[in-house]
């Protein structure tokens, strides 16, 4: 290390962002990413540990100190080398992940100031390196070359940990079939995360560069429907399992099935995956509405707001029962949300939604709440203030309020052990469930979670995997 | 992949056609009461239309549509040697089919199709079979000679009179509920109006009706919630949890309500493309 470097900033090198009053009204990406030398200044403010505590609070456990040292020499090769090893979607993990939970959560930087920079980095290498060489992206060598002859696996669903278990499994020479029911790939990563925080064309290119690798992928097939597991074991010598949770909760109060009460998988599916903000020249229609009511305070609920004004709504608030504190989502997006114009009405809870004559959405009924004893989870429990009704306009409700696990594949596939959440049973080493060589992944196993947990139980399972059919390691 | 149209007819010029798609692994999985969604152009959305029938040696399944807005539109444009971009499924929970015992099975409009497959699944597991089918006038009936095939039992009725019963499928299927034969149970498939006047109907006989609903899908596998419908007071998903549900139980009103939430857009869609389709 350079002896003479100057005593640490305490800030983090600030990340280029569309001004909130354009970006509220496109769809863009927020975030600019990087430039060179932005990231050559955060970079020279790691230690360079020699126990990183970062990499330890990194799911998929990238060598950040390494892979940051490789950026400040000007070595983006080598430092998307170092990413690769560990994690087979940088772009996006450095783009969704919630960092300071993670690997910014441990930096020992942050104990006086702000910690590195990771995702920002890691994003500015993977955008960086996008277009390279996909085998050698993916590998890091030229792994491409030596394909193992005869043995394939197959990866139901091609969200995160679908995508992760896919590359890590070609990268060591295995043919992966993708079987997705969608007719794009990428799962909630096209679906669900808006383009202004993860472009589309982000996805595609992790995408292409495991086809690259030799992944092959069916769309439109829906395991449990179009193919069974029994089948595809017949076909090849593995299956991962990672479809993900996507069946929508509802709240369960009277008129929610009004015209303009909506799941935000079906408000975000629309303009996501059906390209419903540039209607009519995309065919999928999405509801407009002036004021928006968004029920959640996770992730989920700062998009469809986020996505809601930018589909012209004059007024969208995020309603939650509990207050800004607990509110699930990452800090930067509710900050994004706010700088935007999103209003935020905290200690509420709906009771109903009422139509007009014509049975569409006209207004909410809500109840104040406030927080009494701590619950289970260790959260303040929202306790209902007798006689504090009242009613709000609004003509479009989004309700984000989580998932659970999807019945189709799980009904058909009756010897899979499932837990009484209906989320199937693993190996939480091997990632392996019930059934001999069927391993699983991701949300389908622990419920609604992050990209990166999901990516790096398909790492996992890869490992598994490869570790079975190849031999150890 | 994109899937190829191997055969098309006209069953009402313009409005109905019914095309063969080769789809293999669809024919495999298929059974009656089974739909698929389908997506005609890069821009385009997805659709829901349910398998009239299957040809699971040539790997073959039939759709049948009413040419009603854009996409349906696109879809007729399309002719034999073409392909359809996006087919997937088979999805839905297939028909529940009990054997012993004489089913009525009630079609209208393009339902019939739909009906055809159900019908036949009956027939093939030994039910006896009483076809009724209905539309507006004789020239928009569809499907009579394919469920003359099997149907033990075959009652046409048109609006207009203009062939067979002069009236509605009701009328025809209240002379078989005032009969003495016993029946096992009633399946509709149709407009909306008409499954809810055959559920009102069999309600008061307590006779077992099954109805295939056709609410608004977006991924047809459970993802969203917009097919969702209120069956015995509880939300369901068409698209996993039917499309068939009891119709003694199903809130065809809020269903109507709900088939309306895009008309809109849906009447905005169909005329950008009436006047690009004329302009060229």
């Amino acid at each position: 290390m350079d002896k003479t470097t100057p005593k640490k900033r305490k800030d983090r090198t600030a990340m280029p962002c569309q001004p909130a009053n354009v970006r509220s009204h496109n769809f863009d990406e927020v975030a600019l990413g990087y430039t060179l030398e932005n990231a050559l200044d955060e970079a020279s403010r790691c230690l360079h540990c020699k126990k990183p505590l970062c990499v330890e609070g990194c799911p998929v456990c990238v060598p950040i100190p390494e892979f940051i040292k490789a950026v400040k020499e000007q070595n983006l090769e080598e430092a998307y080398r170092l990413l690769k090893t560990a994690n087979a979607l940088p772009a996006v993990c450095g783009r969704v992940c919630p960092q300071e939970n993670q690997c910014e959560g441990r930096c020992i930087l942050g104990r006086k100031g702000e910690p590195v920079a990771i995702g920002r980095l890691e994003r500015f290498v993977a955008d960086t390196h996008i277009a390279k060489s996909a085998c050698e992206q993916q590998t890091g060598t030229n792994a491409c070359s030596t394909r193992v002859q005869g043995l394939s696996v197959a990866c139901v669903g091609s969200g995160p940990s679908s995508l992760s278990c896919a590359g890590y499994c070609a990268s060591h020479g295995l043919k992966v079939h993708i079987y997705e029911a969608l007719h794009e790939p990428g799962g909630v990563l096209v679906y669900g995360i808006p383009s202004f925080r993860l472009p589309k064309d982000v996805v595609h290119s992790e995408v292409s560069a495991l086809q690259e690798l030799g992944v092959e992928v069916h769309l439109n097939c829906v395991a449990g429907r179009t193919v069974q597991i029994s089948e595809l074991l017949q076909k090849h010598d593995a299956v991962f399992i990672g479809v993900g949770a996507g069946l929508p909760k509802f709240l369960g109060v009277p008129g929610e099935n009004l015209v303009g009460v909506f799941s935000a998988n079906e408000y975000l599916t629309r303009i996501n995956l059906g390209r419903a903000y540039k209607f009519p020249e995309y065919d999928t229609p999405a509801f407009h509405g002036k004021i928006v009511t968004v029920f959640g305070a996770g992730n989920v609920a700062m998009d469809a707001a986020r996505t809601a004004l930018r589909m012209g709504a004059e007024e969208v608030h995020v309603c939650y029962r509990r207050t800004r504190a607990e509110m699930p989502a990452r800090h930067e997006e509710v900050e994004h949300a706010e700088e935007e114009g999103v209003i935020f009405d905290m200690l509420v809870n709906p009771l109903s939604f009422k139509g007009d004559a014509n049975q569409r959405l006209e207004r909410v009924v809500l109840q104040r709440m406030e927080l009494g004893e701590p619950d289970e989870s260790g959260r303040r429990r929202p306790v209902a203030v007798q006689g504090s009704e009242f009613e709000m306009k609004t003509d479009l409700a989004i309700v984000a309020l989580g998932t659970r696990s999807n019945p189709i594949l799980l009904e058909a596939t009756e010897d899979l052990e499932k837990n009484k959440w209906g989320y199937i049973v693993v190996n939480e080493e091997t990632c392996e469930t019930s059934i001999p060589n069927v391993y699983a992944g991701g949300d389908i196993v622990t419920g609604a979670a992050t990209v990166i947990l999901a990516a790096g139980a398909g790492r996992r399972a890869g490992m598994s995997i490869c570790e079975r059919l190849l031999g150890a390691k | 992949m994109p899937v190829p149209i191997v055969e098309k007819q006209p069953l009402i010029p313009g409005k109905t056609s019914k095309m063969v798609l080769e789809a293999p692994e669809i024919a495999r999985h298929a059974k009656p009461g089974h739909f698929v969604m389908l997506r005609m152009s890069e821009h385009g959305e997805r659709i829901p239309l349910t398998i009239a029938d299957t040809d699971k040696e040539k790997g073959l399944i039939t759709i049948v549509y009413l040419v009603l807005g854009k996409s349906t539109a696109l879809l007729e444009a399309l002719n034999p040697g073409d392909s359809i971009l996006d087919v997937c499924g088979p999805l839905g929970r297939p028909t529940h089919i009990e054997k012993g015992g004489t089913v009525i099975c009630v079609g209208g409009g393009t339902g019939i199709a739909a009906m055809h497959h159900i019908a036949k699944g009956h027939h093939l597991a030994g039910n006896k079979v009483v076809a009724i089918i209905g539309a507006r006038s004789k020239d928009l009936l569809l499907f009579e000679k394919e469920l003359s095939l099997f149907a033990d039992e075959l009652l046409i009725s048109t609006d207009d009179g203009s062939y067979g019963h002069k009236g509605l499928v009701t009328e025809l299927l209240k002379g078989k509920l005032d009969g003495d034969e016993p029946i096992l149970e009633v399946v509709a498939v149709g407009p909306v109006p008409m499954m809810a006047a055959v559920s009102d109907l069999t309600r008061g006989y307590g006779v077992k009706t099954t109805v295939s609903l056709n609410p608004i899908m977006v991924d047809g596998i459970g993802m969203c919630g917009a097919c969702r419908v209120t069956v015995d007071g509880k939300t369901r998903f068409a698209c996993v949890d039917g499309p068939e549900f009891d119709g003694h139980k199903v809130d065809f009103a809020e269903l109507r309500l709900r088939l309306g939430a895009f008309r809109a857009q849906e009447q905005q869609s169909m005329e950008a493309y009436r006047s690009t389709a004329v302009n060229g």
